[in-house]
This record gives C-alpha cells, sequence and structure tokens, in this order.
C-alpha cells in the first residue's frame, strides 16, 4: 500500500486533541517545516528565480529548504517554468516517485495555468494541476525570488497546520479562506476538469 | 565576395538552376530549383572563393497565401573564412513537401531538417534519420502549418482550455497567495 492512504491509514486522523498527541504533532510540523528538501525541478526562465532564490542573497538555507537532485529523497517539488504536454508524464512519474508527504509549488504564469501559451501554446499543459496537486500556487513571469520566498513560507504555514496525529478537519487552520486543502478530510488529488 | 558576387558565380555555375535571386532583402538570397539544391550547397562550401562552411539556420516557411500556395526551406550560409554571408531558398508545393538532404555538406543539417519535418512536416529525401526532435514521437500533424488545428486532447490532457478552466481562472480560484494582487479584476484573461 503507498500514496496518502497508507498514512493516513497508520497514524493520522486517529486521536482526540490532546496535550500529548498536540504538543508531538507540533514537534513534528515543526521538524518538517524547516528541513524541506526541494527538487530541483527547473523547466524554463522560472527557474533561474528559483536558482536566484536558493544563492547567497536570498539563501533559501535559512529556512531549512535545500535543493535536492533526486525525487526519491525530495519533500517538495518546485515546478518552475513550462510544462510542456511532453514534459507532463514526467512531472506526473517524478511526483509519483516522491516519498510522503509531499509537497507541490506551481512556481509562475506557466506551471499555474498555462501563463502566456494559454490560448495559442499548442505544446503546454493548461496548468500544472491537472496532473499533480498543487499545495501553493506563486504567480508572476517570473516571481521575483521575494515571491517564490513568500509561498515557501506559505507552505511552512501550512506543514504546522498539519494533523499528523490528531484528528482532522476539527479546527480551522490560520490560512482559512485560502484555497489550501491541509484542513480537509479529503486526501489531495489532482484537478479534475 | 559581396551578395552580388555569389549571386554570379551561382547563375555562372548552375545557369538555369538558380531561378531568381534578390539582393536587396534583409540577407540576400537566391532562389534555388528543388533538385539541385544538394549540388549547390556541396559548391557552396567547396568552392574556394565562397567557402560556405556554417549552415547558421536552416528553416521552413509556409506561404498558405500565396498563389500557388507553396512552403519554403531556407538556408542561412555564413563563411567564417570570408566572413560573409547569404541565403538559399527553395519552393515547394504544400501538398507532400519533399527537398533533397544536405545533410552531408553539412552536419549540422540533420537536426535542422529533423525540425522543419516536425514542426512542418517538410519530408527530406535522403536524410539518414528522418524523426521528431522537438514534438513527442506519438504526436499527430505539424503544427507550424497555417491551416494546424489544435486537438482536443493529447493522451488524455487538455490542449485548449476548457471553458471550465476559464472560469476557473477567472474566479480566482487556481491562483492561491503571493505579494501580489491577483484577484480578477487585475487580472487580463482573453476568453477562448
Amino acid at each position: 500500500m503507498s500514496g496518502p492512504e497508507a498514512v493516513r491509514g497508520l497514524i493520522q486522523n486517529r486521536f482526540e486533541d490532546g496535550l500529548i498527541v498536540t504538543s508531538a504533532d507540533q514537534l513534528i510540523n515543526w521538524s518538517r517545516k524547516n528541513s524541506i528538501w526541494f527538487m530541483t525541478f527547473g523547466l524554463a526562465c522560472c527557474a533561474i528565480e528559483m536558482m536566484a532564490t536558493g544563492g547567497s542573497r536570498y539563501d533559501l538555507d535559512r529556512f531549512g529548504i535545500l535543493p535536492r537532485g533526486t525525487p526519491r529523497q525530495s519533500d517538495l517539488m518546485i515546478v518552475a517554468g513550462t510544462v510542456t504536454l511532453k514534459m507532463a508524464t514526467r512531472v506526473k512519474r517524478l511526483y509519483e516517485q516522491m516519498p510522503e508527504p509531499k509537497y507541490v509549488v506551481s512556481m509562475g504564469s506557466c506551471a499555474n495555468n498555462g501563463g502566456p501559451y494559454w490560448r495559442h501554446g499548442y505544446h503546454v499543459l493548461k496548468g500544472v494541476d491537472e496532473v499533480v496537486p498543487v499545495d501553493i500556487y506563486v504567480p508572476g513571469c517570473p516571481p521575483r525570488p521575494e515571491a517564490l520566498l513568500y509561498g515557501l513560507l506559505k507552505l511552512q504555514e501550512k506543514i504546522q497546520e498539519d494533523r499528523v496525529l490528531r484528528k482532522r478537519g476539527l479546527t480551522v487552520g490560520s490560512l482559512a479562506g485560502a484555497t489550501l486543502d491541509g484542513a480537509s478530510d479529503e486526501p489531495r488529488q489532482a484537478r479534475k476538469p | 565576395m559581396d551578395a552580388g558576387a555569389i549571386r554570379d558565380a551561382l547563375a555562372l555555375k548552375f545557369g538555369e538552376r538558380i531561378t531568381s535571386a534578390d539582393l536587396e532583402a534583409g540577407s540576400p538570397f537566391a532562389v534555388v530549383r528543388t533538385d539541385a539544391i544538394a549540388e549547390v550547397a556541396a559548391f557552396c562550401k567547396a568552392e574556394p572563393a565562397l567557402c560556405f562552411d556554417n549552415l547558421m539556420c536552416l528553416s521552413g516557411v509556409d506561404y498558405p497565401k500565396q498563389t500557388p500556395p507553396r512552403m519554403e526551406v531556407v538556408y542561412h550560409l555564413f563563411s567564417y573564412r570570408h566572413r560573409h554571408s547569404f541565403a538559399l531558398k527553395v519552393q515547394l508545393p504544400r501538398e507532400n513537401p519533399a527537398v533533397p538532404t544536405v545533410e552531408s555538406v553539412w552536419g549540422v543539417a540533420n537536426w535542422h531538417e529533423r525540425e522543419a519535418w516536425d514542426l512542418f512536416g517538410i519530408v527530406f529525401t535522403g536524410h539518414s534519420d528522418m524523426r521528431r526532435i522537438l514534438l513527442p514521437d506519438d504526436w499527430e500533424g505539424h503544427p507550424l502549418r497555417k491551416d494546424w488545428q489544435d486537438p482536443e486532447y493529447y493522451n488524455g490532457l487538455h490542449v485548449k482550455p476548457t471553458p471550465q478552466m476559464v472560469d476557473r481562472v477567472l474566479q480566482g480560484e487556481t491562483i492561491g497567495v503571493g505579494p501580489f494582487d491577483f484577484t480578477p479584476e487585475n487580472r487580463h484573461v482573453e476568453e477562448p
């Protein structure tokens, strides 16, 4: 058994809120959110901004966010750039190779919804959320490093709200209103057209 | 050599097979008969006075509104020795365009010709490896032709945005967080 169901079946959605599980959740989430290793998935010009974000000036390292060259040891996939139809199947495969818990940041207009290729691009996927579930969308063409940083900080907030041991859906997280599914009972899914 | 001298050298050697030339164009060119292109290319490279040792670009062009409708293949040549450049063109029918390969003259033509086949459907006879180079192998059609119509799906993925997708974007559902205001009023999305 693999995928979200395996994780949920073991620990998630089992415990009522209590001092021990709440503290344990906080500890688990704290360690998860401060050691996000992201797979280097640069597809186009957004990748340049992603590299700049990882470089010394913006320094993702200070948040514990490191690039990792393999999906098997990554927590996060930053889809940075234009996802072509040819690439879409590869994106999906690499996502499936990542271990749980895994997160996806869609960076830039192309990955969000096709961007400038929205209408006339015969070769571009209309949003990477057609093939993988996306946690954070970062708009921009390309987004500046500050924008990507903001998205990653939002992702950290989302991870901190995660309920690893406690029952889901009892309280609403601080991101209420945003289209984040951390508080939802449903496992994350790719968009259904 | 300047463009006029190059045109003269080609005309002297090939006569009728150089059908026309334009020396006033942005990059001066001569139009070559389709069956002569391989020979002309070999001459352009081997002749010491021309010495076009570099094929800078090989591109296809689609002209559906010309009479008769035609496709063209354009060869942009450059000589590192003489620092001069020139262009050759061949004109092909739009139905089943085919032209001899120049792969044996300039090795770089291999990939360029595959690209022209991939995107325009121009067949290069004698090419050693006539496969698609950019698009997936199971792609159907040649999308840079002017009469190209987007298919509905490619392997179950949408090629054209559906009305639901347009609604979702207009309602701001797919754009999550960021320091910039991407509310629907500030976004410009063309309705398909």
